[in-house]
């Protein structure tokens, strides 16, 4: 077994265990666990009049029936508001039961606790609740029209406003530049909901130790140490009596960041309260209207450029529609406005947006984060550019790429986590000639010309995005060695299926020179780990990834200085492989590294063979120093910790062939290319993998999913029968290509995979579509239905004015 | 999603079902294949006080070839049925919608009796009954047996003509004619969706090769299956050189279907217009192709 393992890309080390059905998700814990089941507004906007929970008693079973007037102390406040913003001026967060307004359906008005989950449910079913029904705000336009408000104190239902401005390096503000510039376009752009959509619900299971006053929670989250300090505190314990534990959870998406969901206050609350363990498990139609949506935003862009492409000034407004609470600040906004510009350099550039509440499910951050919007317009905009101008589309883009030489390069805007948006490094030029060969951009004109001749329609779309990732502030490693030889890697953070068990692994080995059969690796349980931020932003392989192998490294040192005075040598003529360190050059010379773990560690008392090597007298050495020298601790073992200065930006192009079929106006997507730079790649296969299922999320966004609410606020699509996530025969196959350019700021030069894929899917999309169908796509999703009626719409446009052509910009 | 408080009973014979099913009437459902009622179950879109689970009755699990069709018990799983080559020879349009219905882990549970006793409009297989011109044959403790003829069956949205106290047990679908061929599509949003429309087409030809009978069924465009004649628009003239898109014109114009969150109405009459060109023509090719190889 080599232990050059970094850049391998070996089967992921987990599978075998996840796939055979082994798996410890959150509901096959707890079997003898009372259940939670909760009785949820069936309103989009009401006045909680009363709470009759009568013919619920009935029911045998029942244990107890919980009301926001039975919550006490900080368990009934308003749930924190996780990321605040001086400009979000007006945030609102809910209370884990409805106090006296439910503001969407599926608001948590009163929890039900019986033997099991059937008779919670038909207890909840038994409970009558009066509501005094309000006039629900449903849609951006709406909420911005204001005629009615989802918070009574929240004028123009704005949450929040920002305007970050850059001026050219003329010194002009965008509309001014924008003004002077030889050609103009504006036009309007949108992007519907959707939902992170886990297959793994959320879920929580609380166990209260009365003796030892101590809770232990397991909940299917993205940060199990943030969800500890949040219990802790909202339930008034010492956080030394509170441990969390993210079991396997089957995929998180964004949705799981957020924290503490109401279930995950109340069921521990109940747990202590009652005396006895209780779990509640999320249901789909729980997920669907009372977890979070994001992604719905409608964008007004107007820009300015030359004759060669190149943008001289961008001026962009949007409205982010964030639902009813904003628990987790502004960020997805924040990402579009700062991520919009991508890989390019524009003259000058505004973005301005407001936040506005609505009556309908919250919007957190969901894979891409913002960034998919951001991307739509921003790509779209070089699309539309290229038609006006006659110019080949990757010409316009070539125009205003940032150039290899740039780096760093500073966008001059300040990024989600409140630090300067800097680009660190990448060739975004090479990354766009390496797309354009993976798909044939310059011979698919001849492939079009023939389909069109056999009545085929076929389309190319190309899109480019940068990506920010591994945002801070911190994630910590810990690294130990037994004395069996096996090493203990830790980290606070959660996985949810991205392969931390083996690139985590694949590092350690790298650096300690062990085998990786001998690594365990064990992620967000605080009972190994207890500072730690959480799994988001594509950012466990650079923060985590960074501080184990600083841990590793500490470890390391410290294990060939104990190794040197074994073999009487210099640490510095020592290494190690295949956990055996060894003189260099001399073979006979050696110590493994588990007789390293036991001379760490001095003992007094022996409990088998290798520990009597290391009691009092057996070690050698001199006497008149102390054992453990001054500076050292006892133990092969060591924390360390990754604090980035900022964060480090992936980028990627990806293009895409189309047909769409001209009778039924269905879309089959059929090539799909990816090329993608996150850096030294620690391991290709699920760099690889975590591109194909981002690709598949991005292509069920342009195509299939889309949150449907009607003018009373009722989710129309809550169940997977009618929300259309992708199958695998939707999905085609994904041609991938790498690009490496190490990040100069961490160790490892790594950069962020995990939501790449995801980014540029929908102006992908878009833009083959529009190229098969010369109709302008200013809209995602994009269903066989919408473009029946944009063709319709475009027909009947031709009719009356022969001279347009139905896919040009409209010039200002 | 977990279902409400229901009684469970599990004949293993049909006069025990029956017995079942005549003490709680209406407030029994029955639960064969189980893909559409226990997710309603689940919902709680549906409160039955009783489930007579009938799966234990092994003599309703057959499928019955003969010259004159097909016949199917309550029991047969689609999967099944999909692989019946014997069925596929007398009747070849059975087995042509039942590829489009889900997946194969959901036709291996799934029955066809069981699809044409929930009566869905988007579904394929109630279609397929209603262009053939089959029936159901139902039985109850009290009544005995009697076949209602599709056209009767279906009286609307999820409303089959079933009496308290009735089974379906079986359904019949008749032999395709000499000189005669089927053809089924339909455009769902993703594979194995309910179809947004979808046309089952039958087309028998003459003995000089021309179209002596041409019918479609269309799904998802009113509230039971809806069947057209369209010989007297083809006018009896040999496929080469029949309207087909005037057929399809006609067809367009005789639907009226409403729209729901996947697609609205225009879109699908225009898909009724493209799906039924497009098998006519292909009904008509098998017809021909049929009379070519015998």
């Amino acid at each position: 077994m080599t232990t050059k393992l970094f850049g391998e890309p070996i089967p992921r080390r987990e599978d075998p265990r996840l796939v055979t059905g082994r798996g410890r998700f959150l509901d096959d814990l707890g079997g003898r666990a009372l259940a939670a089941a909760f009785v949820r507004s069936p309103h989009a906007h009401a006045r909680v009049v009363d709470i009759d929970v009568a013919g619920a008693l009935d029911v045998e079973g029942l244990v107890a029936v919980y009301t926001w007037d039975d919550l006490g102390g900080r368990v009934g406040e308003p749930l924190p508001l996780l990321i605040p913003h001086p400009a979000l001026t007006h945030g609102r967060t809910g209370y884990p039961l409805a106090r006296d307004v439910v503001r969407h359906v599926g608001e948590p008005v009163a929890m039900v606790v019986a033997t099991d989950r059937y008779l919670a449910e038909d207890a909840a079913d038994r409970i009558l609740v009066g509501y005094e029904p309000l006039p629900p705000v449903v849609g951006i336009e709406a909420a911005a029209a204001a005629d009615h408000l989802v918070h009574e104190d929240v004028p123009g239902n704005a949450g929040a406003r920002l305007v970050q401005e850059v001026p050219g390096p003329d010194g002009l503000s965008a509309p001014a530049a924008i003004e002077r510039a030889p050609h103009r376009l504006e036009f309007r752009l949108a992007i519907e909901r959707s939902a992170s959509m886990p297959l793994e619900g959320r879920g929580v299971y609380a166990r209260w130790d009365a003796d030892d006053e101590s809770l232990r929670v397991y909940s299917s989250t993205q940060t199990s140490t943030s969800v500890r300090m949040a219990i802790a505190a909202k339930l008034d314990l010492p956080p030394a009596k509170v441990e969390v534990i993210a079991p396997d959870v089957g995929g998180g998406f964004g949705v799981k960041i957020v924290h503490p969901w109401p279930e995950e206050i109340l069921v521990p609350w109940a747990a202590r309260l009652l005396g006895r363990e209780v779990k509640w498990t999320e249901d789909r139609r729980e997920h669907f209207t009372s977890s979070a949506h994001e992604r719905g935003q409608v964008h007004f862009v107007r820009v300015g450029f030359d004759d060669e492409g190149r943008i001289l000034g961008l001026d962009v407004r949007f409205l982010h529609d964030h639902g009813a609470y904003t628990p987790y600040g502004i960020i997805v906004p924040i990402i579009t406005s700062t991520q919009l510009l991508g890989p390019y350099k524009v003259g000058a550039y505004r973005v301005e947006f407001t936040s506005l509440y609505t009556n309908t499910v919250q919007v957190t951050p969901y894979r891409g984060a913002g960034r998919p919007q951001g991307v739509f317009c921003m790509e779209r905009t070089m699309d539309r550019v290229a038609v006006h101008l006659g110019r080949d589309r990757t010409l316009v883009r070539a125009a205003n790429l940032i150039q290899p030489g740039d780096f760093p390069y500073d966008q001059g805007l300040t990024f989600q986590d409140g630090r300067p948006l800097i680009y660190d490094s990448g060739d975004y030029p090479e990354l766009l000639r390496m797309v354009k060969e993976l798909i044939g951009w310059d011979d698919f004109g001849k492939a079009q010309t023939e389909a069109a001749v056999r009545g085929r329609r076929l389309g190319l779309g190309l899109a480019c995005y940068v990506e920010g990732t591994g945002v801070g502030p911190y994630e910590g490693g810990h690294v130990e060695v037994d004395s069996s030889g096996r090493v203990h890697v830790s980290t606070g953070l959660t996985s949810q299926g991205q392969g931390h068990q083996t690139v985590f692994a694949q590092i350690a080995a790298a650096e300690l020179g062990v085998p990786i059969e001998d690594i365990r690796v064990t992620t967000g349980d605080t009972r190994r780990f207890r500072y730690a931020v959480g799994t988001f932003a594509s950012r466990a392989a650079v923060l985590s990834g960074n501080a184990i192998a600083l841990a590793c490294r500490a470890l390391r040192d410290k294990a060939l200085r104990i190794a040197a005075d074994a073999l009487e040598a210099d640490p510095r003529d020592l290494e190690i492989e295949d956990g055996i360190v060894r003189i260099r050059g001399n073979p006979a010379a050696s110590i493994p590294l588990r007789t390293v773990a036991v001379l760490s560690n001095p003992l007094r008392y022996a409990f088998d063979e290798e520990a009597a090597r290391a009691t009092q007298f057996a070690v050698g050495g001199s006497t008149d120093q102390p054992p453990v020298a001054e500076g050292e601790q006892p133990g092969l073992e060591g924390t360390q910790y990754y604090s980035p200065v900022r964060s480090t930006f992936a980028a990627g192009a990806h293009a895409a062939i189309v047909e769409t079929d001209p009778d039924t106006a269905e879309v089959r997507v059929l090539r799909y290319a990816v090329v993608h730079d996150c850096g030294r790649l620690i391991n290709p296969r699920i760099v690889e993998g975590q591109i194909h299922g981002g690709v598949a999320q991005g292509i069920g966004g342009a195509l299939y999913e889309r949150l449907i609410y009607d003018e009373h606020g009722q989710l129309l699509n809550a169940s997977f029968m009618d929300f259309l996530m992708p199958y695998a025969t939707e999905i085609p196959a994904i041609e991938t290509a790498h690009l490496e350019t190490p990040s100069p700021l961490n160790p490892l030069g790594v950069k962020g995979a995990g939501e790449a894929g995801v980014i540029p899917v929908s102006a992908v999309i878009a833009a083959a579509i529009e190229d098969a169908e010369g109709i302008r796509i200013e809209e995602m999703p994009i269903s066989p239905d919408d473009l029946f009626r944009l063709r319709e719409r475009a027909r009947r446009a031709a009719g009356e004015s022969s001279g347009a052509e139905a896919g040009e910009a409209r010039p200002v | 999603m977990k279902p409400p408080p229901f009684a469970y009973r599990a004949p293993r014979t049909l006069d025990e079902a029956l017995a079942a099913l005549a003490e709680y009437g209406a407030d029994a459902k029955v639960l064969a294949g189980g893909q559409s009622l226990i997710p309603l179950l689940n919902m709680r879109l549906a409160a039955p006080a009783v489930i007579v689970d009938i799966n234990r009755i092994g003599a309703l699990d057959t499928v019955f070839v003969d010259a004159t069709g097909v016949r199917i018990g309550a029991l047969a799983r689609q999967r099944r049925v999909e692989r019946a080559t014997d069925a596929a020879r007398v009747q070849p349009l059975i087995g042509q919608a039942l590829r489009h219905i889900a997946h194969p882990v959901i036709r291996v549970r799934g029955t066809v009796v069981g699809s044409l006793a929930h009566a869905d409009p988007a579904a394929e297989l109630p279609v397929v009954l209603a262009v053939l011109g089959g029936s159901v044959e139902v039985a109850s403790a009290a009544g005995g047996r009697r076949a209602i003829p599709a056209a009767e069956f279906f009286a609307g949205a999820l409303e089959p003509a079933l009496r308290p106290g009735e089974l379906a047990v079986g359904a019949f679908f008749p032999a395709l004619g000499p000189r005669a061929g089927t053809a089924f599509a339909e455009t769902a949003r993703r594979h194995g969706d309910y179809g947004l429309a979808g046309v089952a087409a039958v087309v028998a030809l003459d003995d000089d090769l021309r179209v002596a009978a041409a019918r479609i069924g269309c799904l998802g465009v009113a509230a039971t299956p809806f069947v057209l004649d369209l010989t007297d628009v083809l006018g009896h003239r040999p496929p080469d050189s029949c309207d087909w898109s005037a057929a399809a014109e006609h067809a367009k114009r005789a639907v009226r279907p409403e729209a729901d969150i996947h697609a609205g109405g225009d879109y699908r009459r225009h898909l009724i217009g493209v799906l039924t060109e497009r098998t006519l023509r292909a009904a008509a090719a098998a017809a021909r192709d049929g009379v070519i190889d015998d």
